[in-house]
């Protein structure tokens, strides 16, 4: 490992999430185009490479979430397989990283190395991988295997996934020869010739985006980037000094790990402009039905003769965790259950005002001048090393940052002026993993 | 399109070449190939020999060309069928409409070592399940309707739930719930494309292949096998017509306008180790191709190049033009879509309620 002098100034990271099959993206609004054209996929990316953001990101769901025993409706369902997507982005951008989500129960270690190496070569060396685990039964029904996996091996496997990746990375020398490979352990037990030869970025880029403490260890062990949701300055300072301090037990040092939270901006011309676009957004994306949904996600149990804009019921949560399937579950339902009717008591507000309220992620809302001087303090002041932008419209919902917002964080010094390197590790300033020659 | 004898001709050519990683060069030939109004690209694709994932190099490929199809090999014996599918149905998203899949499998214990899921096994147990993945791809695509994407502010619902559908597909050696994640592609279902040279291989062509690939040294043999696959999908309950049969030869054409080697006039393709090869000048492979499509025994030729930059120039350049000049190909792409040039209509869905059925 190379000791790099730490700069006196760090350097925002930006990435741009694809708008999809989540509670964000808001379908509904006249602006919002083709979800599968590859086109709108074209737009955003480029937008994202004009405002020189590190990386382009594609979130990946295996199965259609389903409530009630019946597919959900009501967000945004269907995208493309994204490693397919993005050797097609590779085509028509020239520097921005391309990261996909893909699932380390559901595949296979020298497949799915063996994708990830391609992408790498095609786009020149610009290839990331956002791992996640799954260990539903739900989801396993689309595969071979099923879902036969304890929730407790999914990390080990992840690990140990990762780990085999890398060793097929590095089988290639650096000068062109294959050797073979041979791993057995607890998950794998696999043999043989690699036959991609060393990429340009020796390793894709490996992002995680799990929080617990063995998502937080997986990450400062094995992990590039860290994806989280510690969206506000105070949440953000305490995970990001946890996850750093983590790293120095694997002999890594702070920069070799960036920290971006997933976050979305709101711009006005003025501060007021902005709030009020901020809470039109927030009633795009809770529609009347998507309030009764979240709360019977809670509750556990069929609320639809509920109106959505009068009370919560008066009933606790009988949590029943077969009705949601497919969607990701935070937290203790009787404790949000009653947070939520707490939140509704205190301030007047119904179901649907509540949801909008409770559930939104943490937002940079405000005049381009006042974002761009939040970003940077969160930045500054330890609270993260970049940001994932999570915009809520496609394909268009980044124009607007990169116009008005990547131009002020510029002359801040902040963020690059071009491209230094060709390769995502460059924008990140990753040092390229020494391999075994 | 028009020719002589009133049916099309369809030309295809494999752009594989070795030790090539670098997307610059396959853009190169299928750019070429395009030029040459030909109906597709193949890219083969091993676990057993080095090279590039083909899909993701087409994938690459698809957004700087505009008509040519594009054919990767994708095998299913270590795969995971749900990712297949969902991979072939996003090539023909970013293609928008071109996309093919040439089935493949995984024979070698070998190539099980490096998965350490399953044994090798034999080709005919083998062809039988890559047979199901063929169905269960076509399921999959089915299992969004066309119109199932309704974005119905009134009643907040992004996608009509009734037109989504579970495939509940139980094969021998796996099974898939579904639906897709992937809304159904453009070309409602990619091309299949299967090498029909063996045993159970042409039976699972036969069944589920809109193209079959056959080996044949002389146009007698090509139209026996036509005959066989045609009568054999028929059995299958599949209008023999919308099968597609072409006749795989490897071309050298590095010998210059004519066929040189004694033996060889005429352009007669002559049996090796890898399959027929064909030996000579451009304009007898023009000979041997109308000749062939004359006797109405090969809807068309896919054709690999030895030397793949400088005998796919000589093909588009020399072949082509002349069977162009004869008015036997097409000198434009009339459709935009893989079936269009090849003549074959978009599937209806298997799940969509046609009304007042009889």
């Amino acid at each position: 490992m190379t000791v790099r002098p730490r700069t006196s100034r760090k350097e925002i990271h930006l990435a741009a999430h694809f708008p999809g099959v989540n509670s964000t993206t808001v379908w509904a609004d006249p602006r919002s185009r083709s979800q599968i054209a590859f086109s709108s996929f074209e737009h955003l990316a480029r937008t994202a490479e004009r405002g020189l953001f590190d990386f382009f990101f594609l979130a990946e769901g295996l199965r259609l979430r389903e409530h009630k025993g019946r597919i959900h409706d009501l967000d945004v369902v269907g995208r493309p397989e994204s490693l397919t997507l993005l050797n097609a982005l590779a085509a028509v951008t020239e520097r921005i990283g391309l990261a996909a989500t893909v699932n380390a129960t559901f595949n296979e270690p020298y497949e799915l190395a063996r994708r990830l190496a391609t992408l790498d070569h095609l786009s020149g060396g610009r290839a990331a991988w956002n791992v996640v685990t799954s260990s539903d039964a739900f989801t396993g029904e689309n595969f071979r295997r099923g879902g036969y996996l304890d929730r407790a091996d999914r990390y080990t496997r992840a690990a140990e996934f990762v780990a085999v990746a890398r060793e097929l990375w590095d089988s290639w020398t650096p000068d062109g020869l294959s050797r073979p490979f041979a791993h057995r352990d607890q998950h794998f037990d696999i043999a043989g010739e690699f036959t991609v030869p060393r990429s340009p970025q020796g390793h894709p880029v490996v992002i995680q985006a799990g929080d617990s403490g063995e998502g937080r260890e997986f990450a400062a062990r094995a992990a590039d980037v860290i994806f989280t949701r510690h969206g506000t300055l105070e949440d953000g300072r305490a995970f990001y000094a946890d996850v750093k301090a983590r790293l120095a037990k694997y002999g890594r040092s702070a920069d070799d790990l960036k920290i971006m939270p997933g976050v979305t901006v709101v711009l006005g011309d003025t501060a007021a402009e902005a709030q009020e676009r901020a809470a039109e957004i927030r009633r795009q994306q809770v529609s009347p039905q998507n309030a009764i949904l979240a709360v019977e996600q809670i509750w556990g149990t069929d609320l639809s003769s509920y109106d959505p804009d009068g009370p919560f019921p008066d009933f606790d949560p009988e949590p029943d965790p077969s009705l949601t399937q497919g969607r990701t579950r935070r937290g203790d339902s009787v404790a949000t259950a009653e947070k939520w009717r707490a939140l509704s008591r205190q301030k007047g507000l119904s179901i649907r005002q509540t949801v909008i309220e409770a559930s939104g992620r943490q937002s940079f809302i405000g005049t381009p001048e006042a974002v761009a001087a939040e970003l940077e303090t969160f930045v500054r002041q330890d609270a993260a090393d970049g940001f994932v932008l999570v915009p809520h419209l496609t394909p268009g919902g980044l124009d607007e940052f990169v116009d008005r917002v990547v131009p002020l964080l510029q002359e801040r010094g902040a963020f690059r002026t071009e491209y230094r390197g060709a390769t995502l590790r460059s924008h990140l300033g990753l040092t390229e993993p020494g391999g075994k020659g | 399109m028009t020719s002589s004898h009133g049916r099309g001709l369809h030309l295809a050519a494999a752009v594989d070449q070795r030790s090539a990683y670098d997307a610059g060069s396959y853009v190169e030939l299928a750019r070429l190939a395009e030029s040459g109004g030909l109906d597709f690209v193949t890219l083969d694709d091993t676990f057993a020999r080095p090279g590039p994932d083909a899909l993701a190099v087409l994938s690459r490929v698809a957004p700087v060309t505009n008509r040519i199809g594009l054919v990767p090999t994708v095998t299913v014996t270590h795969t995971e069928p749900f990712h297949v599918q969902a991979a072939v149905a996003t090539l023909d998203w970013v293609s928008r409409g071109r996309a093919g899949w040439r089935i493949d499998v995984s024979t070698t214990e070998g190539e099980a070592r490096l998965f350490g899921r399953r044994h090798a096994a034999p080709a005919d147990a083998l062809w039988q399940e890559a047979g199901e993945v063929a169905e269960v791809a076509a399921e999959l695509w089915d299992s969004w309707e066309d119109d199932a994407e309704i974005r119905d502010a009134a009643t907040g619902r992004f996608v009509d739930r009734d037109k989504l559908h579970h495939v509940d597909f139980q094969g021998s050696e796996f099974s898939v719930k579904g639906p897709s994640i992937v809304p159904r592609p453009p070309q409602g279902h990619p091309v299949r494309v299967v090498d029909a040279t063996e045993g159970q291989a042409r039976r699972t062509a036969a069944r589920y292949a809109d193209v079959a690939l056959v080996r044949a040294a002389s146009s007698a043999q090509a139209g026996a096998v036509r005959a066989e696959l045609r009568a054999s999908a028929e059995k299958f309950g599949r209008d023999p017509d919308t099968l597609r049969v072409l006749v795989s030869l490897v071309v050298d054409l590095g010998d210059g306008e004519h066929a040189a080697e004694p033996g060889h006039g005429g352009g007669g393709p002559r049996q090796t180790a890898h399959g027929p090869l064909y030996r000579g000048g451009p304009v007898d492979l023009a000979e041997l191709i109308a000749a062939w499509h004359g006797d109405r025994t090969v809807d068309g030729f896919h054709l690999t190049p030895v030397e793949p930059r400088r005998d796919l120039e000589r093909l588009v350049n020399g072949t082509v033009a002349l069977l162009q000049h004869r008015g036997l190909f097409r000198t434009f792409y009339p459709g935009s879509t893989l079936r269009e040039h090849l003549g074959l209509a978009r599937p209806a869905n298997r799940y969509a309620v046609t009304g007042g059925a009889p």
